[in-house]
């Protein structure tokens, strides 16, 4: 089967490698350059666990077609701490204990990063629905919502709490 | 049998590929033929995708809104011209199917899914295949789907909705905020246009997107009150077959289409 070059920019950095015909992204970010920080759940589109961002916006990396990243960039939870520190989102979680098995958090950690990235200020229904496509088998999500309230430093971060 | 993907930066090139071959798909953001490839479907062997910024435009013809069938759900929610189709969108999947998933994909969706198709079989779309001026109605586009499987969607026109109250859908799910209808209702209200200005079609109804015709007859210089709209609503799944699948039995599909028209209709916002 042919292989394909495919250039792109990961959290930062140029990549290159080669893709197969038919590769999905997910495989290319684990197996073809090495990040293993998005994971594989489904392989279905359903579960979020591969969820990254691609020029802002976030995709199921195990629904994109690989090569389609060519001249783009792609952002995964590798790529959220800076310079030995932890992102605000991640310091959130910590806190409020938003990840048990942890296998859902970096889908989710790139969920909230794209919606905060658009709108620093999101109300409780827009995380929630900057979320739904996220399954989280552990946490029951509102230790999650209230994280990504807090980091965005909304007053609603309480509001939900038992 | 490895599949091969090939890309076109031309659409008629793109629409030539696809004809040579009744084994290839076309690609629109993939959603569900990567779903596909990811499952090993040995159904077709080759993907044609097209980077023509064709079919990416939203623009204006006339009384119309011409869609190019490459753009997503994220792109018809941003624009301001097809801003009245935003709960539409909104609701396919989450955030990231939507970033990807197409308008000219969603035609091609099987059950469970297809909510914006049955948004315009409401409006009465018409479907424009590649190299094709002249377009079919959705209601055509939509008998004959699986044997145009090699044709190229290009755009979509729907009338410009002055009023957007005139338009409305909802999609009924188990599960809150987001899940796989049980149902969905569109409906265009367009009762200034005169006779066949009423249109009303419900998704995961039937095996694809299907008019309501009998609703639409009962509504026909109707009211829309409880009174209005009491014969609608007694007719609310004449001549349909729902299915049974797992979210629902075709009996409970019946017995509730009514209770969600009426909410639909009377513009209570509960469905
Ligand atoms: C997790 C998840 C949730 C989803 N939820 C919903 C939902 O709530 N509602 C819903 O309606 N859908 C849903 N879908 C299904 C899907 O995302 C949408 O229906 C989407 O609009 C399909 O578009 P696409 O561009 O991704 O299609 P693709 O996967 O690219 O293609 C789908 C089919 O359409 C054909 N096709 C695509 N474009 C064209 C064209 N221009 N001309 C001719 N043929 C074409 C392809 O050949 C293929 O057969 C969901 C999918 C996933 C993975
Ligand atoms: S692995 Fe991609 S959505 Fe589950
Ligand atoms: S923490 Fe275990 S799935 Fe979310």
């Amino acid at each position: 089967m042919a292989k394909k070059p495919v250039q792109f920019h990961l959290n930062g950095e140029e990549k290159a490698a080669f893709v197969d015909d038919g590769q999905n992204l997910l495989e290319l970010l684990r197996r073809g350059v090495g990040d293993l920080t998005p994971k594989y759940g489904c392989g279905q589109g359903t579960c979020g666990a591969c969820t990254v961002m691609i020029d802002g916006k976030p995709h199921l990396s195990c629904i994109t077609l690989a090569e389609t990243v060519g001249g783009r960039k792609v952002e995964t939870v590798g790529g959220l701490g800076h310079a030995g520190g932890l992102h605000p989102l991640q310091e959130a979680f910590m806190r409020n204990f938003a990840a048990q098995c942890g296998y859902c958090t970096p889908g989710m950690l790139m969920a909230a990063k794209a919606l905060l990235d658009r709108n620093p200020r999101p109300t409780r229904e827009e995380v929630v629905e900057a979320i739904s496509g996220n399954i989280c088998r552990c946490t029951g999500y509102e230790a999650i919502i209230n994280s990504v309230l807090e980091a965005a430093g909304g007053q609603g971060a309480m509001a939900g709490r038992g | 049998m490895p599949v091969q993907v090939e890309t076109h930066a031309r659409l008629d090139d793109a629409v030539r590929a696809c004809a040579q071959s009744a084994n290839a798909r076309f690609f629109g953001g993939g959603t569900l033929l990567m779903r596909a490839v990811n499952e090993g479907d040995q159904s077709f062997d080759r993907i044609i995708r097209c980077s023509d910024p064709v079919l990416r435009e939203i623009r204006m013809d006339g009384n119309a809104i011409s869609i190019g069938a490459g753009v997503t759900m994220l792109e018809v929610m941003e624009n301001r011209d097809t801003a009245f189709l935003a709960p539409v969108a909104r609701i396919v999947g989450g955030p990231a199917v939507r970033s990807a998933a197409t308008i000219g994909g969603n035609l091609y969706a099987d059950l469970p899914y297809g909510e914006m198709t049955t948004a315009l079989l409401a409006l009465g779309a018409t479907i424009r295949f590649a190299g094709d001026a002249q377009g079919v109605s959705i209601d055509d586009f939509l008998r004959d789907r699986a044997s145009r499987r090699n044709r190229v969607v290009q755009s979509i026109s729907i009338p410009r909705v002055g009023d957007a109250a005139n338009f409305r859908f909802v999609k009924v799910t188990r599960v809150k905020p987001k899940g796989a209808a049980l149902m969905s209702i569109a409906a265009y209200l367009n009762r200034s246009s005169g006779s066949g200005g009423i249109r009303v079609a419900y998704g995961n109804m039937g095996p694809m997107p299907v008019r309501a015709l009998a609703v639409e007859r009962a509504l026909e210089g109707a009211s829309l009150d409880e009174r209005g709209i009491a014969r609608a609503l007694e007719v609310a799944t004449e001549g349909l077959e729902p299915p049974t699948d797992a979210f629902a039995s075709s009996w409970y599909r019946r017995e509730v289409a009514p209770v969600h028209l009426k909410r639909l209709l009377l513009g209570s916002g509960r469905a």
